[in-house]
């Protein structure tokens, strides 16, 4: 027979008892929604991960004190910092992949100012800093190279210190006292939300990187990191391997010598976060892959019950000259006519859950065209698979019983 | 011996129920020539179904030959049996078995569906004129459960004629039908034999019997019987009488 009339064999019995179809069905298009909205759930969630990370900073390349050792004995990361202000000059001056670099000063204190006091951490910093990290302000200005040079008892509070202590009051122009110090208040930060250990990263206090190292640090040479952005990406590894140069050179390392400093970026970071985020989408497919399996054994069941209740149709079709494979073939296109269609409904019933989860929930979901194709795939494998057997039993009916049977 | 249609040699059915061997034809042979409307009579257990359904290639005998149009079925494939069931032969049924919820049209065109050789082009135009040889062309797009019984048998004659076989093969063709539509049928039946089409029929009633040419009475599967009919009951003439009787009795 030709493909075009067992299609149509196949789509008229199934339109011929079209509720039962619909039923059959039913148990493929959920099966596929499920796994094509629980697989965007994830890949939503995925993209959410990626984007919080970005947030961190446009291609941020953090560089750290590395461990010294000391005859023999390792005493950790961050014991040996030799840091110094020379650093930062020269790879602001010599790194040539470079967009922005600020060094960390890294202090913190008692806050008083506005309606009350707070502890918090106070970080100073290059006016680079905004860029690199992408942080945006809410309102006010951020300091320049001028008030680092001059070491201008300025500063820039984070959202959280602004609740605190300026609930009611714009905080820019209104004087703080840092430890005693007195700073004036220029600027405001956006809020970022929470850090990716958990922590809060509005709250802060951000002052040029030299009035924090003399005025506040107590140790005006402690530099506690260096952070630099990379012009882009996919040039990270060749910035990591010039920072790298620039820093052995600073630090006057012989060849033989290890580093004294670790630069790291934030790929480790996003690749746990992305492992993570698909472990769980795997899980949540697989538990919509089950659903997927329950409906094609409907598909076996409806199929089997609509052999022997056309029993006598089999016969008919035998008697006039239908061959057994002839058989095998209609009921088996009956089935993944049955599941396709509920693959093709089910797939567009999943772009209309997604449309919903973006635009009325803060779920996000994103469907992968791949996974469209996969979902067909599975449907059409799940009537092959389950439609066989009942098929099967069809075509191996006795002609002359099949004719008697009331 | 080219004008012999079916002939079977020592056609034998043997069926085992549980441990019990039931002799359902034994040693059949029969001749049946091109053209011949024979009717094949005997009670329920003498083997006239199992012979129809071996003629009907639905079934293979036990041992014995069995040759249809020159073709000696008993040693072809199943897939064999198919294509000589599509092309050689047209079944009428006593339940007319016709597909429920399918127009009269799509149900004749049920055999063109399974032509390997698709040797007609236009299903629908060689079904339509089908139709239009039994009387139905004004019914085509009928379902069964909107025509009647005589309509219903029409239009499954119509699907036994569309393919063009040399053998119509019915089993009890009016056992559900009342007495004048059943002489409408035969009369279709003998017009059909009429034009050269050969006609195989098994019935209990030796009344609807007196329409064939010849007819074969079986008991215990054996031919005990063999008549030619030298004047057959004409349908037509037939018809006339039972309508005028019908009228009368009401």
């Amino acid at each position: 027979m030709k493909a075009k009339i067992i299609l149509k064999v196949a789509t008229r019995s199934i339109m011929k008892s079209r509720m039962r179809s619909l039923l059959t069905a039913l148990g493929i298009i959920i099966g596929v929604a499920a796994v094509v909205v629980m697989v965007a759930i994830g890949d939503g969630a995925q993209l959410k991960v990626e984007q919080q990370i970005a947030s961190l900073g446009s291609n941020l390349i953090i560089i750290t004190p590395g461990a010294s050792t000391t005859g023999g004995v390792n005493r950790g990361s961050g014991t040996f910092n030799r840091f110094t202000w020379d650093d930062v000059d020269k790879i602001k001056n010599e790194a040539t992949l470079v967009k922005g670099v600020t060094p960390i000063v890294f202090s913190g204190g008692q806050v008083i100012g506005g309606v009350g006091n707070w502890f918090t951490r106070i970080q100073g910093v290059s006016p680079d800093y905004l860029d690199i990290r992408s942080w945006p302000l809410a309102s006010g200005e951020f300091f320049t190279e001028r008030d680092v040079m001059a070491r201008s008892k300025v500063c820039v509070l984070g959202a959280d210190i602004v609740k605190n202590l300026f609930p009611n009051s714009d905080p820019v122009g209104q004087q703080i006292r840092i430890r005693s110090v007195p700073f004036r208040v220029i600027g405001t930060l956006k809020p970022k939300g929470q850090s990716a250990q958990g922590t809060s990263n509005d709250d802060i206090i951000l002052a040029p990187s030299r009035t924090v190292g003399d005025r506040l640090s107590g140790d005006h040479m402690r530099i506690g990191s260096i952070q630099v952005s990379a012009i882009s990406n996919d040039r990270i590894p060749a910035v990591i391997a010039e920072l790298r140069s620039i820093m052995r050179e600073s630090h006057k390392l012989t060849p033989g010598e290890e580093d004294d400093f670790t630069i790291q970026d934030q790929s480790d970071l996003s690749e746990t976060a992305t492992a993570t985020s698909r472990i769980l989408t795997i899980l949540l497919a697989s538990v919509a892959g089950v659903s997927l399996v329950v409906g094609g054994i409907g598909i076996m069941n409806i199929m089997l019950v609509s052999v022997t209740e056309r029993t006598r149709e089999i016969g008919i079709r035998l008697s006039v000259g239908a061959r057994a494979s002839d058989i095998l073939v209609q009921f088996l296109t009956e089935a993944i006519v049955l599941s396709l269609s509920g693959g093709v409904i089910g797939v567009a019933l999943s772009f209309l859950i997604a449309y919903i989860l973006n635009h009325y929930t803060d779920q996000s979901a994103y469907i992968r065209p791949q996974i469209i194709m996969i979902a067909f795939g599975f449907a059409g494998a799940i009537g092959i698979f389950f439609g066989f057997y009942p098929a099967r039993k069809a075509s191996a009916l006795n002609p002359i019983d099949a004719l008697r049977y009331e | 011996m080219e004008n012999i249609l079916i002939r079977t040699v020592n056609l034998t059915k043997t069926y085992t129920v549980g441990e019990v061997d039931v002799h359902a034809l034994k040693s059949v042979n029969i001749n049946v020539h091109k053209g011949e409307f024979v009717a094949i009579m005997g009670a329920s257990g003498s083997g006239k179904s199992t012979l129809m359904n071996l003629l009907g290639c639905l079934d293979m005998p036990t041992s014995g030959d069995y040759i249809l149009d020159g073709i000696n079925t008993s040693k072809l494939p199943q897939n064999e049996y198919a294509h000589i069931r599509n092309q050689k032969i047209g079944f009428v049924f006593q339940g007319f078995n016709l597909l429920p919820r399918t127009t009269a049209l799509e149900n004749v065109e049920l055999p063109l569906m399974y032509d390997r050789l698709e040797k007609i082009k236009d299903h629908q135009k060689q079904a339509s004129e089908a139709l239009k040889r039994v009387g139905l062309g004004d019914r085509m797009d009928h379902i069964p459960s909107q025509l009647s019984g005589g309509q219903q048998q029409r239009v499954a004659l119509a699907r036994a004629l569309v393919n063009e076989p040399s053998l119509i093969l019915a089993d009890e063709p009016t056992g559900n039908l009342d007495s004048v539509t059943s002489v409408e049928v035969f009369n279709l039946f003998q017009k059909l034999n009429d034009e050269g089409i050969t006609i195989v029929m098994v019935t209990h009633e030796r009344d609807f019997a007196a329409f064939a040419k010849r007819i074969i009475e079986m008991r215990d599967g054996r031919v005990i019987k063999d008549t030619i009919i030298k004047d057959r009951l004409n349908a037509e003439e037939e018809l006339i009488r039972v309508k005028a009787a019908a009228e009368i009795s009401e």
